[in-house]
């Protein structure tokens, strides 16, 4: 790495990743030799972290400076709950830097929080550098990246929708206007090209709110995944939140489940009974795996092309050379439109897919 | 491996965020928006319906004054051949009327002339009979007065009976 700041700065700007500039500096602090490890700057961009780093200036100076929003650490532990100011760790995510707070000794190792066994002062690391002598806290409720992006997102969709909905007061005619005739095109396409087909006229109104939600939950978050400044914050691309929403989904599926239903997992009609026998198994698989299906195909989706987009970038590191730069670029804004393609497209097929299950729960017999 | 193990944490905010989220665009977004859209599509559905009505309405309207304009023209029909009819009627009676009013006054004035005729010719032959009676007498008388006369008148009457 032989660029001056003044060259990686102009680029950071350039290239609108101020987050790979700042990762990859990050990453060559904690090795000892010069090599850039694409590897690790990835994931340490496409997983969590304590506090917001959007840049850091002058890397390595005396007057090393980092763009950071810092947010809380919340840890729950045998001794009590725990709060403190992500900027305590200063950027550390090596486990050197130690936080003692409420009688305990906090560090971050890879953006995790561990706590330091007693009389430890120094964090030691096994072959495959997890801590040997610090563990998790009982429960890690830190207002992490994500969780933070995530409440921006939301902040944002609250802001659009109740816009939206009081233009529909105010009119007496229900004419829309402004944002309301934005959103209100998207919303007639859930209803009427997802839960009206998958679900069926008559059950889908109940469903309404849940597929609406998910959509433009999934949507705005893909889409807040793809704007460099926020440090592509990979909210979708996370797997606890696929987890989540998937759980959610396979939790309405199961409680909407109908006699009918049921009696297609457990005892299949219309089939002899060793086949009726064969097939519960099956079936029950198949209950857990549609929505694992979901969770594994929203998140592979999304982080695999942030993984893309990186790794683009990352060879103007590995070939040490600004040449590389426009081919970078390039191809890495070539696979940004086919991203923000497939925000789109990964909110749909989480939608349609829920509904989908939603309409086989409620389906009527009709042998 | 650490990329695909769900963090607690994120887990748990995601599920808060999610629900508060769903709780409320459900209550001061959703079904505002739902209500107003499926509202308005309800009034766009009832306008279409009231037009086709109304367009309903409107055919039954004009097939209805057509009929009617049918009967009438018709009912005109059937009245001005009733009244052709009864004209023509009216006028062949009249003829037979008059043809038998008139043939009888004819036959009535014939036998009228007749009868005064013969009312003529009887008077007429009283009258003639009574003049020539007293043609007779005064020729018998006078005849008879002479000779000669008498002679003369004898002769007379037997010439003219000869030429009968």
């Amino acid at each position: 790495m032989t660029l001056s700041t003044f060259k990686r700065l102009a680029l950071t700007v350039l290239f609108l990743s101020v987050s790979l500039v700042g990762f990859a500096r990050d990453s060559k602090e904690g090795g000892d030799d010069e090599k850039f490890d694409p590897k690790e700057m990835i994931l340490h961009h496409v997983k969590d972290a304590y506090g917001m780093h959007v840049a850091t200036l002058n890397q390595g100076k005396e007057n090393e400076f980092h763009i950071t929003i810092p947010l809380p650490v919340i840890v729950y532990t045998d001794k009590g709950l725990t709060t403190f100011s992500s900027s305590a760790f200063h950027h550390d995510y090596h486990g050197h830097e130690i936080v003692e707070r409420n009688r305990q000794r906090f560090v971050n190792v890879h953006e995790k929080v561990y706590v330091m066994d007693d009389g430890a002062s120094e964090v030691t690391f096994d072959a495959e550098g997890h801590p040997t002598n610090a563990h998790r806290p009982t429960f890690d409720l830190s207002i992490t990246r994500n969780v933070f992006m995530m409440w921006v997102s939301i902040a944002v969709l609250l802001l659009i929708f109740l816009s939206a909905a009081r233009r529909y007061k105010k009119s007496d005619d229900y004419v829309p206007s402004g944002i309301a005739s934005f959103v209100e095109p998207l919303i007639v396409f859930v209803r009427d090209e997802i839960a009206r087909p998958m679900i069926g006229e008559h059950k889908y109104k109940k469903y309404m709110p849940y597929l609406l939600t998910i959509f433009f939950f999934i949507w705005i978050n893909n889409i807040f995944g793809l704007i460099p400044i926020l440090n592509g914050a990979n909210v979708s691309g996370n797997i606890a939140f696929t987890f989540t929403l998937a759980a959610i989904t396979f939790i309405i599926t199961t409680f909407s489940g109908n006699k009918h239903y049921w009696q297609h997992i457990f005892w299949m009609p219309g089939v002899p009974v060793p086949m009726k026998i064969f097939l519960m198994p099956i079936e029950i698989i198949g209950m857990f795996v549609k929505p694992i299906s979901l969770m594994i195909r929203l998140f592979a989706n999304i982080t695999a092309g942030h993984v893309i987009i990186l790794a683009l970038m990352s060879l103007i590191f590995v070939f040490k050379t600004e040449a590389m730069a426009p081919v970078s670029v390039a191809f890495s804004l070539f696979i940004t439109v086919i991203e923000i393609v497939v925000t789109a497209i990964q909110a749909y097929i989480f939608t349609i897919l829920s509904a989908l299950y939603f309409g086989m729960a409620t389906e009527e017999a009709h042998h | 491996m650490d990329l695909i193990t769900p963090e607690f944490g994120l887990v748990f905010w995601t599920l808060i965020t999610f629900l508060v989220l769903l709780f409320i665009l459900r209550k001061f977004a959703w079904n505002p928006i739902l209500g107003a859209v499926s509202e308005r599509e309800e009034g766009i559905k009832d306008a279409l319906a009231s037009a086709e009505k109304a367009r309903q309405e409107m055919e039954n309207l004009q097939a209805d004054n057509e009929r009617i304009l049918q009967e009438a023209r018709a009912e005109r029909e059937a009245m001005l051949k009733d009244a052709r009819e009864m004209k023509a009627k009216m006028i062949a009676d009249a003829k037979d009327e008059a043809q038998s009013q008139a043939s009888k006054m004819i036959q009535q004035a014939q036998a009228a002339i007749e009868s005064e005729k013969k009312a003529a010719m009887a008077e007429l032959k009283s009258h003639v009979a009574g003049l020539s009676i007293e043609i007779a007498e005064k020729v018998v008388r006078d005849e008879l007065s002479n000779k000669d006369k008498q002679l003369k008148l004898v002769e007379n009457m037997l010439g003219e009976t000869t030429l009968n």
